[in-house]
Formats: structure tokens, sequence, C-alpha cells
């Protein structure tokens, strides 16, 4: 145990916090900016959750629907740990932790909650329909990157318009967009809590992060319905202790869900 | 006969720049170069170790620059994640433009990593990667000769012009394009990095020198003002 994880613990047991946050509170500089690569990216969107930052864009492609649902497109989703966003994170292929963030925190969300009709996105059954191809990147790290990831996809979503489909041609021009967006009926909020020792606290800095024992991300809805989830660390978690994470995540999901909706308002 | 550009530009004339130094807390450097619609963002991690230690030089420190495109970054279609024989040899030249002003002599063994991600692409993001990472590169406090500032001088038909957009690069099928990246040390004028697409003559390629050492001290300004903002601060 280093001796910030020494630290951690020590201020824990006078229910402290490193960054002197409440056990239950998140950091409070949340924000959301649209069209930030407005040229090349159908939607776009940077998230700040404290000090940490991630952008993400949206790219339309068409795709030929899966025999098993024909009339139905697909959501895509990637996430990239960018070295350069951390002097932790590697170059190459994707390692098991971007790729849990980008199936179990963006896809996941998104697909369980029903988010995106994805009937609405075919374009002609058997043949033709949209792929909402959503790729997250790690700009700054300073913990909980994954609800900065879930956040900033529904933010490039909110913010994504269709291109133009040529239907001569059979091809997308992405040159010309339209106005028609997409429609989220749902808006899956992830919430991620750590337990460090007997202690549950949310939106995790880096340094409690690495003193974690393990960690619980919840998805939920505005319903307060919880849509995914996914637990990390090697450390179990008793019944109680996942009651009181469930509960807890409903309740921060609130919050982070007025700062998504008052940003679109803003936009 | 070229004789306008299609957003109303003159012809030595450069896109809006802006820069922004220090953007990412968790690099030892950063910085941002924004060109017109073009967006770079470059991050410095290092010196530090490097693996596997056959790559090390015991004599002094290695340069190692990785340029990348965000899939979303591209006109058109989504860029497939992963490296590109373009992306490589972007990272390359990246890295040799930026050596003649680096003393990495003090780190033995070591490396310095230089991440360049291209947020949103409208032609000249070679260049403004360069611009970007030389930013980084000062921000991280490295011993620095000079600064290296780029930017890309092209022949559309008779005129010699400055800072193509992606629309003057594409007209190749109806004009003739010539495309030219230069990366110019501001104090000395001397040149760290050359490269051509299509044909000029010896003549205009002598004019393109000249034309392109203008326009670089036109960029360093705006590099020089982001450093001097970081430094104020």
């Amino acid at each position: 145990m280093n001796i910030i994880q020494k630290h951690i613990h020590a201020l824990l047991e006078k229910d402290q916090r490193l960054d002197g946050r409440k056990f239950d509170e998140l950091r409070k500089n949340i924000s959301i900016e649209y069209g930030i690569s407005p040229k090349s990216a159908e939607g776009s969107a940077k998230v700040r959750l404290g000090n940490t930052e991630v952008v993400a864009g949206i790219k339309f492609e068409v795709i030929t629907p899966y025999p098993d649902q024909p009339d139905k497109g697909t959501i895509m989703a990637g996430v990239e740990l960018l070295p350069l966003s951390s002097p932790e994170f590697e170059s190459g292929p994707p390692n098991i932790r971007s790729v849990e963030l980008a199936r179990a925190v963006v896809d996941r969300g998104l697909r369980e909650s029903g988010a995106i009709d994805f009937k609405s996105l075919c374009i002609k059954k058997e043949e033709k329909a949209w792929a909402v191809v959503i790729d997250v990147y790690s700009m700054n790290d300073e913990g909980n990157l994954a609800d900065a990831i879930g956040l900033c996809a529904l933010a490039a979503l909110k913010d994504a318009k269709f291109p133009k489909y040529d239907e001569k041609n059979q091809k997308v021009v992405y040159e010309e967009r339209t106005n028609k967006g997409l429609t989220l009926k749902e808006l899956p909020i992830p919430i991620t809590i750590v337990k460090i020792k007997d202690k549950i606290l949310v939106d995790p800095i880096l340094e409690e992060e690495e003193a974690a024992d393990s960690r619980l991300t919840v998805t939920t809805l505005e319903d307060g319905r919880v849509c995914a989830m996914q637990k990390g660390g090697k450390e179990p978690l008793t019944a109680e202790e996942v009651d009181k994470m469930i509960e807890l995540s409903i309740k921060k999901g609130k919050e982070l869900r007025k700062v998504l909706e008052k940003s679109s308002k803003e936009k | 006969m070229y004789k306008k550009r299609p957003d109303g530009r003159k012809f030595d004339e450069l896109r809006d720049m802006e820069a922004k130094v220090g953007i990412i807390r968790r690099a030892d450097g950063s910085a941002m170069f924004r060109i017109g619609k073009t967006i770079a963002l470059a991050a410095v991690h290092g010196p530090r170790e490097l693996y596997p230690k056959f790559l090390q030089d015991p004599s002094k420190g290695i340069l190692r620059c990785n340029y990348n495109m965000m899939s979303f970054s591209g006109s058109g279609e989504r860029v497939r994640p992963g490296g590109s024989r373009r992306s490589k040899e972007i990272s390359m030249i990246t890295e040799n433009s930026l050596y003649p002003v680096l003393d990495l002599s003090e780190y033995p063994g070591a490396v310095v990593d230089v991440f360049i991600e291209i947020l949103q692409s409208d032609a000249g993001t070679r260049c403004a990667g360069i611009c970007a990472a030389a930013l980084a590169l000062a921000d991280a406090g490295f011993p620095m000769k000079d600064l290296v500032s780029a930017v890309s001088v092209g022949r559309i038909e008779d005129k010699l012009v400055v800072d193509l957009d992606k629309e003057e690069e594409d007209y190749e099928v109806e004009r003739e394009v010539a495309d030219i990246p230069v990366a110019i040390m501001p104090k000395t004028g001397k040149i760290t990095l050359l490269q051509m697409d299509g044909i000029c003559s010896k003549e205009q390629l002598s004019k393109v020198m000249e034309i392109a050492k203008e326009a670089c001290n036109k960029v360093y300004e705006v590099q020089k003002k982001a450093l001097l903002e970081k430094l104020s601060q």
C-alpha cells in the first residue's frame, strides 16, 4: 500500500475524502460543450468531470442490416484511452479496460435502455440501414473516466444530425447534413461508486480509484430504473452494499441528468 | 488561371489561427493548435525509460512522435482506428522536423513521447500537428534551440498559394495542384520538413521557399503568444 492510499484510509476513518468532498458528492465543475468537431463529425461533444476530460464524436455509416434484424440499424461504440491523456496509457490495440468501457458503459446503457429506436435507423428493409458509430477518447484522466465517457457519448448523440443519403448513387453525402437528429427516448446515465475498506464513495478521483477494493457502475434512467451494471475490482460486495450503491447511483444520476438537460437548453 | 480562393483569402493569406498551451494536466507538456477548421492537439510524456531496452540510445534520449486522426476527424467516412501507412509516415516526418531544435543529450536511455491527435481536419493536419507538438515540447520545459513553425504552401495552376484548405487540396481533378508542407526554425530560417505532392518548376520552388518562410513567421507569432500567455499565468 502506498502512502497516498494510507492517507486515504486514514481520512476515511474521519469521514473525509482527499479532495474534501462528502462521500456522496459529485465533483462540482462538470461541463458539457457541444460541436467540438463540427466539420468532420456528425455530432460531437466534450465533457469535463472535475479535471477529467473526454471527447466524443459520432459518424453515420450505411450498413446491410443483420439477417436476424432486417428492419433495424445499429449502434457501435468505441472507447480509446489515449496515451496523450495519461502516462499510464499505452499505444496499441484497445486493451481490456477500454473494451470494458465501450461495452459496459456506452454500448450496454444505450442498447438495453432502448434509448435509440433501431427501427428508425432502417433505410430499406433487408438492404440498407444506418449504423451510428460513437467514438469516445480520453483527453485527461483524473479519475472516473467511465461516467465522463457515458455522459459524453450521450451529449455527442444529442448533437448529431444525419448526413444526406443519396438513394440513386447509394452513398452517404457527408458534405451535406440534414436537420434530422437522433431521437433519444432515454438518457442512460452511468454513475460509478467505489468501495474503499467499508466506505462507499461516488465519482472517485484517480487516487481513490487506485485505492478502491471494488467498484460498481450503475446506469439509470429518468424514472429511476436501472438499465445496466458493471462490477469491477477484485474484492466482493455484500448485497447490502450493492443496494446502497444502486440507491446512491439513482440519486446522483438525477443530478448528472440535470446537467445534461440544462446544457442542451443553452445550446 | 486561378483567380479567387473559395473562402476569399488572398493568395498569401493564412487562415485564422489559435494556439493554447497547457491543455492536458496529466501530460508533461501539451498544446492545441488550430488553423482554420483544422485542430491538432499534442501532449508530451517524458523523458521516461524506453522499453524494449534495445531501442535505447546510451548516448542520448530519443524522440518518438505518434500522429493519429480521431475516427470522426476526417472529411467523409469514419477513419478506422489504429495506425495507417499515412499516419506512420507523418509520425516519422514529425519526429525529423522537431529533432533539430531539441537537445536530449541529458537523457540517455530515455524516450520523449509526443502524441498528436487530430480533432478535426480541413487539410494541413501534419503542419498543425508539428506546430502543436513544438509548443507542447516547449511547455514541457525541454531546452530548445528554437521553435518549429509549419505551414503548407501550394501551387494552384499559375498561383502560389499559402495554407491550402481541403477544398483547394481536392482541386486536383479540375485544376493542377501541388502541395508543399514546410516546417521552419523561425530564428535561422532552416528547414526541418519539406515534402511535395505535385509538379513545380525550379523557379516556382525557390519562390515557394520564400513564401513559406514568411508564412511560418506568422505562425511563429501565434505560437509565441500562446507560450507567453501560459508563462504569464
